[in-house]
């Protein structure tokens, strides 16, 4: 499995990462692909609803899932999965990711250690929850269609 | 009462790739479990081990939470539309 990333749209992810430190921050991925491969060309930031916890959680409504689909449709892109960030911790689906993850969604996951965003990883949940399978990030200028 | 469940994106796979599923039911549990009996692989992603809805799975009747009418015991009427929406959390630890 492969997701491709435009470098500015990384960039992008990078810098809402490192503006949200010490909390998680997230937002919707929209872009194109079926199957085993996956491109993003743009983000829809969202507000980490988790008052209570956001240096460790991070909560998107569903309402806010709503308007990330809206937006999706507006550009007839498709909402392909969720970016969040884990600050000073490994960029590795935690169990609490697990439990409460989507099937068929790409899960974006970006370390930012002391404000400083790091490795970009993204994963998909087995069909049988058990886990995830890790997809290869490809960060790259997109090829002319 | 014959219903119009919305499945959403990521269930779809699992929904023999259907956008909605046209079923028939008194109450939101009732189409639930008429959805599952169909799909059986929706199960686990829709219910947590203990047989309750899971927290991030949201389920609407026309425009309105299910939460604030009377949950799965919320009655259908005919032509409604059942939209089953996610909600999205994760962490680090």
């Amino acid at each position: 499995m492969l997701l491709k990333i435009n470098p500015d749209i990384a960039e992008r992810i990078r810098a809402h990462g490192a503006e949200g430190y010490p909390h998680e921050i997230c937002g919707a991925l929209l872009g194109r692909g079926s199957g085993d491969e996956r491109e993003i060309l743009t983000i829809f930031p969202l507000a980490n609803q988790r008052d209570d916890s956001p240096r460790n959680r991070f909560a998107i409504s569903a309402e806010d899932v709503l308007r990330a689909e809206a937006a999706a449709r507006e550009q007839k892109l498709d909402l392909v999965g969720w970016y969040h960030s884990h600050p000073d911790h490994p960029a590795r689906p935690s169990a609490f990711d697990r439990e409460h993850a989507w099937p068929w969604y790409s899960y974006v996951i970006l370390r930012v250690a002391e404000r400083e965003p790091r490795e970009m990883t993204s994963w998909r949940l087995r069909d049988d929850r058990s886990g995830y399978e890790e997809e290869a990030v490809e960060i790259a200028v997109r090829a002319a269609q | 009462m014959s219903v119009k469940v919305l499945i959403p994106t990521p269930l779809r796979p699992y929904a023999g790739k259907r956008e909605n599923v046209e079923l028939t039911a008194a109450t939101v549990g009732e189409a639930l479990d008429s959805l599952t009996a169909q799909h059986a692989e929706l199960r686990r992603h829709l219910y947590a081990d203990d047989g309750r809805l899971r927290s991030f799975v949201n389920v609407y009747v026309n425009d309105d939470d299910i939460r604030f009418l009377q949950k799965e015991k919320t009655p259908l009427r005919d032509g409604d539309t059942i939209s089953i929406v996610p909600s999205i959390a994760g962490g680090a630890r």
